[in-house]
């Protein structure tokens, strides 16, 4: 005796935030069946188990037809298959956010989430933007791992590791990875703004769009992220510096209307980079920079001896590595380097963020009095993001 | 030559992938009407291609607009190799041919493959240039608008509600043809589709003919229905109810029906008298063979038949009661009819014969208009079981072989004999129903509806009503007969006034109608309908009577079970609740007739324990009538699964319902007694329980206490398990049995066995007994927060909000014990339906407090060891602190007004009694009737010869079947401020939670899409519904191959049912709708064959299409509306007429 067929569908689409959740994170039905479970929703409900079995059967079924308008969200948007009104979206945002405070609780209680939304950002949304956003959710842990890795079949095999490592089934990792990839496919090779055509075809979220734009620019560039010295980042870091670079290193930064505009860096930019170092092949201009530095800094930084004995190491790491970027080898190694030729001998010293801050911005500004030196444009255009991508990085 | 149908192709989107290579696509569109294709351009290597094509042009004739789908195909252009079909759009254009539905089809459609489901849409644009055509002759039937809704259209008012009508087409199934073995499963799923299309078509085309005869310009009610007979063939058959409807110009104005000058609707009212519910006797009847009767050949009867459809113009038909069903014949008769009717009218009396043409007084509708529903007699219900056997006529053979022209062939011209076959079958069955409604003193039966159940050669044909007393102001042209003037004549105390003066005053008789309808003394409407209509004194069965509690003046059954809705004028105490008897019975495996024998012998059984498990749940609900009463039985292999439905509510008119008492057997064991009143305590218990659920409250006036008084509240009912004293009396069940299998023999016994005791006993003396209190007080109690019932709507909740989500739901269980016992198989279905509806409760709980509406189940047994169940319903959200009292306030002073309108407009335009009251025998006759009292089996049951005797037979199974079937029912009617309340109804839903929902609504623009609501309602929960744009009646067939990688059969019927949802909805916005109301999904067949990992399914929707306007939006923009926004586009033009 046995159930042999069980469906249920609604006019309009019933879709259980929990469930797509448990879904997303790759979980068997019978493991999300015991995981609602432990929630207490049948209690609430007065249900028993087979209603449970039988109700997220529905809903991962349900998910799996949606799956494929997922991979191409701006279908999802006109298809027909499927009626997800926004009042019944609306109902289960608010469930989601700050409405219903036991789901999220029992939610989070039981697996870990990872909301691209702000509760307060969600209800503004059109249905299938959260719903996107949900499937193109990533988890902080996996992201880690594969961001700046190229996303090729051979990092996909490794994902059995990566699952291991972090803990998130597998099947969510490849969700994940394909996510990214089918991204990276789309947007490589378009014109305009990358943030923007994210957001365009995908209909992500815009701070979701933002961090594929990282992961984009990222696995484009291949930058190394996974180096024991760069474990204390989190992805929010690296997000905010590929937010630097994309909008003042590119070609997008000075042309707009080109091709991979926000994904390649300017070439040109990078070739002139040599440029600055005289900074520090000019013995004179070294030293008056560093006066001029000193002198402004002088009282107000905690760390001025410090400093002032750091100086020519410090202000040698940073030309350094701007004349090493046109090489595509050290533009991978851009993050380690800022971390091993000025993070670490500042933490070593005990400067403070704010200090950081005085530094940087006097040792940037100073260049300007130096009468001989005669690229200001590409000083300013390398130390603006230098700047804040140190700033960024520079926490415990 | 009328009609220019044009259509143009404007673009793809999503096209699936068909050359790998490119991963790309070359599409083009092929446009097919009839025999004329168009195509379009080659669009290469796009997955969203524009066409942009120029208007493709077709000239037809107006039949074949409405036959004809118009089917388009999207194909993959190759070059070296065949093209490739994409999938295809079939788009019924009968919606243009109605000046009122909509002007333009346009919108995105799904592209769909039987195979491969959905790939893709196409937008496409129609338009119809129709030429008035004046032909008299003519065969199409363009212009008349078709509803599918069981109540008069929202934006309509009725003029006249005209009657029955039906029809049915029969041809042979593409995919037993021979040509089926070798073509793809593809190509015979769409001949399959196309033919179906066609035959629905043209089946509302014929049934638009008649409707143009009888003088409406509308059916309402409109039920079609496919037989898939198999070998035999396939059936497409329809019954909706005529009516003449005006379209409300002010919305506002549809609150009340305008009431014509009576004359006019007088001039054309019935006096005839029926002579006889036997007449069609005189034709032999039943062509097939069925159970161990044999009857005389098929041939016989449909030749004569259709004889008599070419003799009518020039004799009008005598004897003959039957010959098929209403208005075969040419327009030019029937006008011909209705000159006569005039004619004799003026003669007073003169040739009443001549109307009996019109002789089905049946009615579809479950809701009326105010003043339309006069008295509610009671249910009434017919089976029959019959052999489909193929006919091998020369002509049918010869087909066969033919290669099947694009037309769907003309049955006349080669299988004459089948569709009168049927109509034979089905004429049975009305007569019947219709002789039983007259035993019940009522002249119409409403709520009509009927349905097959069919396995292997096996067929269950099944008809119900509601046998009802109507006013018949409405009516006209002999949809009633005069079966209403023998109640009157026998009625001296109430209706002697009436009569007398009916008799007399023919002609518009305003200045006494009040003295007329309301009589002496008007009944009350909150408790009219449930006053008797039968002579107290001859009863045609045995009822309990009491004093109606309401007024107390006149006389109420103790239970009363209708198929109609609840009128909404009804006093209710407390809310109502879906009542469910289900029951499985095992039966051999047999073949042809033995088969049939088996279960016509299963039947009454079946009906019996039915009846008794709804009674037992109704008295445990502390509930006194079931509504919307529909019973299934259908048949397997090696079983029959019955399951009824209905929605039990307590009214205040009836007496409280008695208590139910459990009686053991004359045993003096202490601990079985113990037991026993273990058991007792737990259904006293429930009962109490249930009332508070349901906050039965009846007023104390006259609760009396349930125990002591209910005095003689009694009924009788046959149907009760044991009847009888509250004190265990112990009879035998079996003797109880014996008596009822009986039959006819033992009336009297039966009528005497009733005491004049309240409680009901339930005799415990075996299992069985002990398994059904079980089963009683195992019935899972709804969550809170949750009501349901299959009406529609819930008696005792006003306050709806807009929440709104219809769904289906579907299982298919299997039975892998073979040595399963007839409890065993009770307990399995009993689960299966509970633990189905406990699914959905908890996949609703989002919606709490919500009510499920209009819950649909129905059962089948698609193969040996399969149970399925499906469920088509809507969930509401109703606000609970809304109070009530202000509701009923304005309700009841809108009540009021209504009537007091009423009162002056109602007629009595009825000849009254042109018959004596002895016309009908109500003495018990004897030996006819071989399992006497289940009507069901008793129909085929009795030999033609027996048949064609006996008046007697007729009028006995008459009483028989009240009995059983519905058994102590009563009522008059009068459906007062129906339109109303209802309207009331939307404005009181709080408009704060209704503004916060549209608000939302309205923030939505990320999608071109409309958003479209479907519902099996005929309203929509705050909203008004300002126009109908068309029917909608679909049919696909999806079919796999690949099984297993589509999710096995659950992933594979999952996708097809959203398809089917996607595809309706699609239509709806293309036809500028945003909704679909009064949605049913009236067929669902499931195959599966795991092993060769293939599945196919059938599934036939149906609804009409509307655009509704939010009131809150109605409110706020009273002159444009905006229904949605992206609705604009579509229908905002419309919006505002």
């Amino acid at each position: 005796m046995a159930m042999e067929l069980d469906v249920f569908v609604g006019n309009t689409t019933i879709m259980d935030e929990d469930v797509y959740l448990l879904w997303l994170d790759g979980y068997t039905v019978s493991d999300a069946v015991s995981m609602r479970m432990k929630s207490g929703i049948l209690e609430q409900c007065g249900a028993s188990q087979d209603v449970l079995e039988s109700d997220t059967m529905d809903h991962y079924r349900t998910f799996q037809m949606t799956e494929r308008l997922l991979h191409n969200p701006s279908k999802l948007v006109n298809q027909l298959l499927f009626q997800i009104p926004p009042h019944r979206q609306n109902m289960l945002i608010e469930r989601w956010g700050g409405g219903a405070a036991i789901v999220k609780i029992t939610v989070q209680k039981c697996y870990k989430i990872l909301n691209p939304f702000s509760p307060s950002l969600a209800p503004s949304l059109p249905p299938s933007l959260a719903l996107t956003g949900r499937y193109y959710a990533f988890d902080e842990a996996f992201v880690r791992e594969v961001l700046g890795k190229k996303l090729s079949k051979g990092t996909k095999k490794d994902l059995d590791d990566v699952s291991a490592k972090t803990g998130i089934t597998l099947k969510s990792c490849r969700r994940q990875f394909d996510n990214f990839k089918r991204v990276f496919k789309v947007v490589e090779e378009m014109k305009g703004p990358l943030v923007e055509n994210i957001h365009q075809n995908f209909l992500l979220s815009d701070r979701l769009a933002r961090d594929y734009a990282a992961i984009v620019f990222f696995a484009n560039s291949r930058f190394e992220t996974g180096k024991k010295k760069l474990q204390y980042l989190t992805f929010e870091d690296f997000a905010f510096c590929a937010e630097q670079l994309i909008q003042n290193w590119t070609l997008g930064a000075v042309d707009s209307m080109v091709e991979d505009m926000d994904v390649d860096l300017d070439k040109e930019f990078l070739q002139d980079l040599k440029d600055l170092k005289v900074l520090i092949t000019d013995k004179d201009m070294m030293d008056q920079h560093k006066s001029l530095v000193c002198t402004a800094l002088r009282g107000k930084l905690q760390v001025f001896s410090e400093m002032e004995g750091s100086f020519k190491n410090l202000s040698r790491g940073l030309v350094n590595i701007a004349g090493k970027l046109m090489n595509n080898k050290d533009v991978r190694d851009l993050f380690i380097d800022l971390v091993e030729k000025f993070i670490e001998p500042c933490k070593s010293d005990k400067w403070s963020l704010n200090d950081v801050r005085l530094f940087l911005t006097q040792h940037t500004n100073s260049v300007r009095a130096l009468d001989a030196f005669k690229h200001q444009a590409v000083w300013e255009r390398y130390m603006r993001v230098i700047q804040s991508c140190i700033l960024k990085m520079y926490h415990d | 030559m009328p009609g220019k149908l044009k259509v143009r192709i404007v673009a793809g989107r999503h096209l699936p992938v068909m050359d790998r290579a490119s991963d790309l696509t070359d599409a083009f569109v092929e446009v097919k009407f009839g025999n004329t294709t168009f195509k379009t351009d080659v669009f290469p290597k796009s997955l969203n291609p524009q066409w942009n094509s120029e208007w493709f042009k077709f000239e037809v004739d107006d039949e074949d607009l409405q036959d004809e789908p118009l089917q388009i195909t999207v194909l993959d252009h190759d070059t070296y190799s065949a093209n490739d079909a994409i999938g295809k759009v079939y788009i019924d254009i009968d919606p243009l041919l109605s000046s009122e539905a909509a002007t333009v089809i346009s919108g995105w459609f799904p592209i769909y493959d039987t195979i491969h489901g959905i790939r893709g849409e196409i937008n496409v644009v129609v338009k119809v240039d129709l030429f008035n055509d004046l032909n008299r002759f003519r065969q199409s039937s363009c212009g008349v608008k078709f509803f599918c809704t069981t109540s008069i259209p929202k934006c309509y008012k009725v003029v006249t509600v005209h009657g029955f009508v039906e029809e049915l087409v029969v041809n042979e199934d593409p995919e037993y043809q021979w040509i089926d073995r070798i073509r793809t499963p593809r190509a015979s799923n769409e001949a399959r589709q196309r033919l179906i299309s066609l035959m629905s078509g043209e089946l509302q085309r014929k049934i638009g003919l008649k409707v143009l005869e009888m003088g409406g310009n509308a059916v309402v009610g409109y039920l079609q229905c496919f037989d898939l007979e198999g070998e035999s063939g396939l059936v497409v058959r329809a019954i909706g109810t005529a009516c003449t409807l005006d379209k409300l110009s002010n919305p506002s104005a549809a609150l009340l029906p305008a009431c014509n000058s009576p004359s006019k609707e007088i001039k054309e009212v019935p006096f005839s008298e029926d002579p006889n519910p036997n007449t069609h006797s005189s034709g032999p009847s039943t062509p097939l063979k069925n159970q161990t009767y044999s009857f005389s050949p098929s041939k016989s009867y449909s030749r004569q038949s259709s004889s008599s459809d070419t003799d009518l113009s020039l004799t009008p038909k005598t004897g003959m009661g039957s010959g098929g069903s209403a208005g075969k014949e040419g327009g030019p008769l029937k006008t011909l009819l209705r000159q006569q009717t005039q004619t004799a009218l003026e003669q007073r009396g003169g040739s009443p014969r001549m109307f009996r043409r019109r002789e089905f007084p049946f009615f579809t509708l479950t809701c009326f208009p105010p003043g339309f529903l006069v008295h509610v007699g009671g249910v009434v219900s017919a089976r029959s079981v019959k052999l489909l056997d193929r006919i091998h006529n020369p002509a049918f053979v010869g087909i066969m072989g033919n290669t099947r022209s694009y037309k769907l062939l003309d049955w006349n011209s080669f299988s004459a004999d089948e569709p009168e076959t049927r109509d034979a079958w089905w004429e049975e069955i009305r007569q019947e129903i219709k002789s039983h409604a007259k035993a019940l003193g009522c002249h119409a039966v409403i709520g009509y509806s009927e349905s097959t159940s069919i396995c292997e050669e096996v067929c269950i044909l099944s008809a119900s009503g509601t046998a009802a007393v109507l006013n018949p102001k409405f009516l006209q042209d002999g949809s009633l007969d005069g079966c209403s003037e023998h109640r009157l004549s026998r009625q001296p105390t109430y209706f002697s006034t009436g009569s007398e003066k009916g008799e007399f005053d023919f002609l518009p008789l305003s200045k006494d109608s009040s003295s007329v309808l309301g009589l002496e003394e008007p009944s009350p409407p909150s408790c009219g309908f449930c006053h008797i209509p039968y002579d107290e004194l001859n009863m045609p069965f045995p009822a309990h009577l009491t004093y109606c509690y309401n007024c107390r003046k006149q006389k109420v059954p103790d239970v009363l079970f209708t198929t109609v809705d609840l009128p909404v004028e009804a006093a209710v105490t407390g809310k109502g609740c879906l009542i469910q008897a289900r029951l499985c019975r095992l039966k051999k495996k047999a073949q042809g007739e033995a088969n049939a024998t088996a279960i016509s012998n299963l039947l009454p059984f079946m009906e019996y324990e039915l009846h008794t498990q709804l009674m037992n749940k109704l008295k445990l609900r502390g509930m006194n009538a079931l509504f919307g009463l529909r019973i299934q039985i259908s048949v397997g292999e090696n079983m029959l699964v019955g399951l009824a439905s209905a929605t039990g509510v307590y009214l205040t008119a009836l007496p409280t319902p008695g208590g139910i008492q459990i009686a053991g057997k004359t045993s003096s064991d202490i601990t079985y007694e113990q037991h026993i009143s273990n058991m007792q305590k737990k259904i006293n218990d429930t009962i109490a329980k249930n009332k508070e659920l349901y906050e039965i409250t009846p007023p104390k006036l006259f609760a009396l206490d349930p125990e002591v008084s209910t005095f003689k509240g009694q009924n009788t009912e046959m149907s009760e398990e044991i009847i009888g004293s509250p004190i265990p009396e112990p009879r035998q069940r079996s003797r109880i049995f014996r008596s009822h299998s009986e039959s006819s023999d033992e009336i009297s016994e039966l009528d005497l066995s009733h005491g004049k005791k309240d409680a009901f006993v339930l005799e415990i003396d075996d299992a069985d007994a002990v398994e059904d209190i079980h089963s009683l007080l195992t019935d899972a109690p709804l969550p809170a927060g949750f009501y349901s019932c299959n009406t529609e709507i819930m008696p005792g909740i006003y306050n709806w909000t807009t929440g709104l989500q219809m769904f289906t739901s579907v299982r298919v269980f299997r039975l892998n014990n073979v040595n399963l016992t007839n409890q065993g198989l009770n307990k399995i279905f009993n689960d299966l339906c509970e633990n189905l509806l406990k699914s959905l409760y908890f996949k609703l709980r989002s919606m709490i407090p919500c009510c499920l509406c209009h819950v649909n189940f129905t059962v089948a047994v698609p193969e040996d060891e399969l149970i399925q169940v499906a469920v088509t319903a809507v969930a509401m959200t109703f606000d609970k602190d809304q109070a009530q009292e202000s509701w009923k306030a304005s309700v009841d002073k809108a009540l009021m007004k209504v009537i007091a309108e009423n009162e002056e407009q109602l007629q009595f335009p009825l000849e009254l009694c042109s018959d004596s009251p002895g016309a009908q025998p109500f003495s018990p006759r004897k030996g006819t009737v071989s399992l006497g009292l289940q009507e069901s089996v008793s129909t085929q049951a009795i030999p033609e010869a027996q048949r064609a005797a006996s008046v007697e037979y007729s009028s006995f199974a008459n009483r028989c079947n009240s009995w059983i079937e519905l058994v102590k029912v009563k009522a008059l009617t009068i459906r007062r401020g129906s339109i109303k309340t209802t309207s009331s109804l939307e404005k009181a839903s709080p408009q704060a939670l209704g503004h916060a929902r549209v608000r939302s609504t309205t923030a939505y623009t990320g999608s071109t899409i409309t958003v479209v609501k479907m519902t099996p309602l005929s309203f929509i929960p705050g909203a008004k519904i300002v126009k109908y744009v068309g029917i909608i009646n679909m049919f696909f067939i999806r079919e796999t191959t690949s099984l297993r990688e589509e999710g096995g059969v659950s992933g594979f019927l999952h996708a097809f049912i959203a398809e089917v949802f996607a595809m309706v909805r699609a239509h709806v916005a293309a036809l500028g709708g945003n909704a679909v109301v009064s949605y049913i999904m009236k067929e669902c067949v499931f195959m599966e064959n795991p092993n060769k990992n293939q599945a196919q399914c059938l599934i036939n929707v149906s609804g009409d299409a509307v655009i509704f306007v939010r009131e809150s939006e109605l409110e706020a923009i009273p002159v444009q509306p905006q229904t949605t926004s992206s609705q604009a586009s579509n229908g905002g033009a419309d919006v505002t007429t």
